[in-house]
């Protein structure tokens, strides 16, 4: 279980801080498939990769993260290197471009897990189940990376960054470069992965909703830093009570029918820039229900189980 | 607006980084010392001044004189002259073609891109020096001006293969295909798309032509090929060298003008790294 | 693979072509008549005027036409035959030219090999320190920056005439002759040390930055981000970054050559090193013009293999030209 409480991460920068990612609090149960959607430079990745690798620019602020109980050392780059990929992994946005390009890889990935000091034999022979599980025949250990087409590449990463399976996965936008099909096939095949317990709870950030449907069993909406909604993706989806995510929601045409390839773009209004962002709520200036409370940073609060709230409208009509 | 406000932003970069600082202030000293040197002198490079020889520098002759008696300091004055105009000469020429060949080739594409793209393989595989040496060796009159084309004209494949790239990737961009649909000439569209957006480096070529060009025309004066008309730094070397400067310790007759060639081009390799730095955030030191 | 090979071939095929026809072309339509003067200065000595007028005619008979001139010079340089020296007569251009050869090797292939070697670990480990970074940088970029014939002159100056310890002059004493003793080696070897440093320090800046700078690159790059997500240790990454940064460092070897070359030809001028560059010199102060032509045609030769012999590396080293280009691919 993944305990994220008051996390706050800035980028340092030559203009000041970038307030990417402020008090962040949620939990992530056992197995649970999570997706973090938001628009982009909403923190979303600055979420995600905080939880793996907090190197600078970023800056950690506050708050810790618990995994199965234990605080992690988010700031200890050397203490972390024994969680990275062991415990805590992700699929980066650039899985096509995440391979050594001259080195073949089967031992590339041998050398990875000697440094790790896994038990490389037992692995490796672990690694041929996985190929199959994504569809990828023996031989793409013997090639280089140049050699796989973008999507093989995809979902070598996929299986390369589960091979120790870790705790917490998080797959930082693995769909976004991909075909409407092929979308369908990794998320499915992400999916598989959790069932056969290659890894345990995914963090799947994403700006694409629709595809959440299909995968997640819960969704975290994310505006300008802050955490909006957190609930289950059946709730987010009928029921959304942040005046965003209802938004974001209706802006989505015949959700869960089909796919659809239209983005998170269809909101009036931009998005503040997070170097001086705006007192309070930050969605205030382009949410139609504001009022005076707003000024004032709403609390992320539960307003039924499972289903929490960041709005002094929702939260309060409810209390 | 934010083109604006991005120019405002380089130049805050620009003036604050201490690469291009030093750079541009060692540029300057040479310029200023190159324009205005000769009027701090009241001798003619080649005039023998000093009836009795070689002298180490005094009030008298700042930088000595020559085996012959000739003032160095004024040698190296007019040198550096030269050195400015084969640079700016022979780095310009260079970079025009360059520039030329790269557009075309990475905007038409096709087999003119081809036929581009074997031309300048040839050129760059073959040692420059080697064919200006030649060309040079059967010139009976070599002049300043000549020696700049020569070079210019055999400097500029890296920079044509570097600008194609760019071109070629710029190519494809939206506003390039705006421009296109709405008519402009493949002239046009050019040098008022694709050439501004690669403003800082075409800058940054420059400045490399610039020094490789002082570079190239020191090998070439100093195996005796250089300006059978005037003086330069490398003619300088070449002549301490071939009267016995080492043998007898006139130092002050080969130190100065190796020194200036040496700090000029190190400047504007630290120009172009400060450059760098400036138009590329990434590498801006936190 | 075949591919690669083919059109590298072809390049270097043209770039000999051009280089003989300009071989050819440039006495033949400079203004002025250069080698005409240059026969009216040797015509003190009967024979050898009457020689090279000789085989001048047979080169350049204006009584030929073009085509069959030109032709007539490929013949002959196929046949190994560049002309009689004017300034050393009579000994043949060829002949002048590969007694000067060894000395050239002898310089040039330690002293690219070796700052290459060094230059591109140095680079890497100045990138690893930012303390190191900051001395070894600003060396480096003033040594590329630094014309080759003045660090050669500074350094004849300081170790050969200040404090005495090497000659700064020839390959060997004149008072030896050539023999395999041990003494005469040594001798060589003294000689050589001056020209060969000179040309290596230059030489290992340019590549020490090189490195320094794509080592930078690549430890940016995604591969390296991503096994730094994973917890990679800094040993591993820092290899790969290595081992692609090496690549454009070889082919950056490539390019430099020619002017690895120039370098050589005035240091060789500065510690009157009897390779090709002092020969250079010595034949442009004689007008020999036959001379001037045969060193343009070596340094193109030796420079054309180079390149290939570079070429070969490369896709020893670089899997992705294997493999690419076979269609091995699945």
């Amino acid at each position: 279980m993944l305990q994220v409480e008051n996390l706050t991460v800035y980028y340092q920068t030559l203009k000041g801080q970038v307030r990417a990612l402020e008090n962040a609090s949620f939990t992530l149960a056992d197995g649970e498939i999570m997706g973090l959607a938001g628009e982009s430079g909403c923190g979303k990745t600055t979420l995600g990769h905080s939880l793996i690798h907090l190197s600078p620019p970023m800056t950690h602020i506050g708050g810790r993260v618990l995994l199965n109980g234990q605080e992690l050392p988010l700031t200890d780059m050397q203490k972390m290197d024994a969680y990275r990929f062991n415990e805590i992994s992700i699929i980066p946005q650039y899985a096509m471009n995440a391979l050594n390009p001259i080195r073949k890889i089967g031992p590339m990935t041998e050398e990875l897990l000697r440094a790790k000091k896994a038990d490389v034999r037992t692995v490796m022979a672990a690694l041929k189940d996985r190929l199959e599980m994504v569809k990828l025949p023996q031989e793409v250990l013997n090639l280089y990376p140049i050699e796989l087409s973008g999507g093989m590449k995809q979902r070598m990463v996929m299986v390369l960054s589960t091979l120790l399976d870790p705790e917490l996965l998080i797959a930082d936008e693995i769909t976004s470069a991909l075909d409407v099909a092929s979308q369908k096939a990794v998320a499915e095949m992400l999916v598989e992965f959790r069932n056969q317990h290659c890894c345990n709870s995914v963090i799947f950030i994403t700006h694409d909703i629709s595809i959440l449907y299909q995968i997640a069993d819960s969704i975290l909406i994310m505006y300008a830093g802050q955490l909006a909604e957190k609930g289950s993706t059946e709730t987010i989806i009928r029921n959304p009570r942040h005046p965003y995510t209802r938004m974001l929601i209706s802006a989505l045409p015949e959700i869960g029918v089909r796919y659809s390839e239209k983005r998170l773009t269809g909101i009036p209004g931009k998005t503040p820039l997070l170097l001086h962002p705006p007192q309070g709520c930050r969605f205030r200036e382009r949410c139609p229900l504001a009022f005076e409370k707003c000024a004032e940073v709403p609390p992320f609060v539960e307003i039924e189980p499972g289903h929490s709230v960041a709005c002094w409208k929702e939260g309060s009509a409810d209390a | 607006m934010k083109a604006l406000k991005q120019k405002n932003e380089f130049l805050y970069f620009a003036l604050r980084n201490r690469k291009l600082q030093i750079g541009l202030g060692v540029i300057l000293f040479f310029v200023l010392l190159a324009a205005f040197g000769p009027l701090l002198t009241d001798y003619e490079p080649f005039d023998y001044v000093n009836p009795t020889g070689p002298v180490p520098p005094s009030s008298k002759f700042w930088l000595g004189t020559t085996f012959f008696g000739q003032d160095v300091f004024t040698q190296v004055v007019m040198g550096l002259r030269a050195t400015f105009l084969i640079a700016i000469l022979g780095g310009g020429i260079a970079t025009l073609v360059g520039m030329l060949l790269g557009f075309l080739a990475g905007y038409r594409g096709g087999i003119l891109d081809e036929i581009i793209n074997v031309l300048t393989n040839i050129v760059l595989v073959i040692p420059t020096m080697a064919v200006l040496l030649i060309i040079a060796a059967y010139l009976q009159v070599r002049s300043l001006a000549m020696e700049s084309i020569l070079i210019g004209l055999t400097a500029w494949p890296w920079a044509a293969r570097a600008i194609r790239a760019q071109t070629f990737s710029l190519r494809t961009r939206d506003f390039v295909d705006m421009a296109r649909m709405s008519g402009e000439s493949a002239f046009k569209i050019i040098f008022s798309e694709i050439a501004p957006n690669m403003m800082s480096y075409l800058v940054m070529t420059f400045i490399l032509q610039f020094g490789g060009a002082i570079l190239n025309a020191a090998t070439l004066d100093f195996i005796g090929l250089g300006p059978t008309n005037a003086i330069s730094l490398g003619l300088i070397m070449q002549y301490s060298m071939m009267w016995g400067a080492l043998q007898f310790g006139m130092w002050w007759w080969f130190v100065p003008p190796g020194l200036a060639i040496t700090l000029i081009v190190g400047a504007l390799y630290s120009m172009n790294v400060g450059l760098d730095e400036v138009f590329n955030p990434k590498l801006r030191e936190m | 693979m075949r591919k690669y090979f083919g059109r590298k071939l072809v390049i270097y095929l043209l770039t000999f072509f051009l280089a003989v026809t300009i071989d050819w072309l440039i006495p033949r339509f400079m203004p002025g008549d250069p080698v005409a003067n240059m026969l009216a200065r040797v015509s003190v000595n009967s024979t050898a005027a009457s020689v090279m007028q000789e085989y001048y005619t047979h080169l350049f008979g204006l009584d030929l036409p073009l085509w069959q001139q030109y032709l007539n010079f490929w013949a002959n340089l196929l046949r190994g035959d560049l002309g009689i020296s004017a300034y050393l007569f009579p000994k043949p251009v060829t002949q002048v030219l590969m007694n000067a050869i060894p000395y050239d090797v002898a310089l040039l292939l330690p002293a690219i090999l070796l700052s290459w070697l060094a230059g591109n670990n140095f680079g890497a480990v100045a990138a690893r320190s930012k303390w190191l970074d900051n001395t070894v940088s600003p060396i480096g970029y003033i040594l590329t920056a630094t014309p080759y014939m003045w660090l050669g002159i500074l350094l004849a100056w300081f170790f050969g005439i200040i404090l005495d310890v090497f000659p700064i002059a020839g390959a060997y004493s004149f008072s030896l002759s050539p023999t395999l003793s041990w003494k005469f080696i040594g001798d060589v070897l003294l000689h050589w040390f001056l020209p060969f440093f000179s040309l290596f320090m230059v030489q290992f800046g340019g590549w020490a930055i090189g490195m320094r700078n794509m080592i930078i690159y690549e430890l940016e790059a995604d591969y390296s981000h991503y096994l730094e997500a994973l917890g990679a240790p800094r040993s591993l990454i820092r290899r790969y970054a290595f081992n692609n940064a090496v690549l454009p460092q070889l082919s950056g070897l490539a390019l430099q050559l020619g002017v690895i070359v120039a370098g050589a030809l005035v240091t060789e001028v500065v510690f009157s090193y009897p390779g090709i560059g002092y020969l250079l010199l010595a034949a442009i102060q004689n007008q020999d013009y036959f001379l001037i032509q045969g060193c343009f045609l070596f340094i193109i030769i030796g420079v054309l293999l180079a390149n290939f012999v570079i070429d070969i590396v490369y896709v020893l080293v670089d899997p992705r030209t294997r493999r690419g280009m076979t269609g091995e691919a699945a």
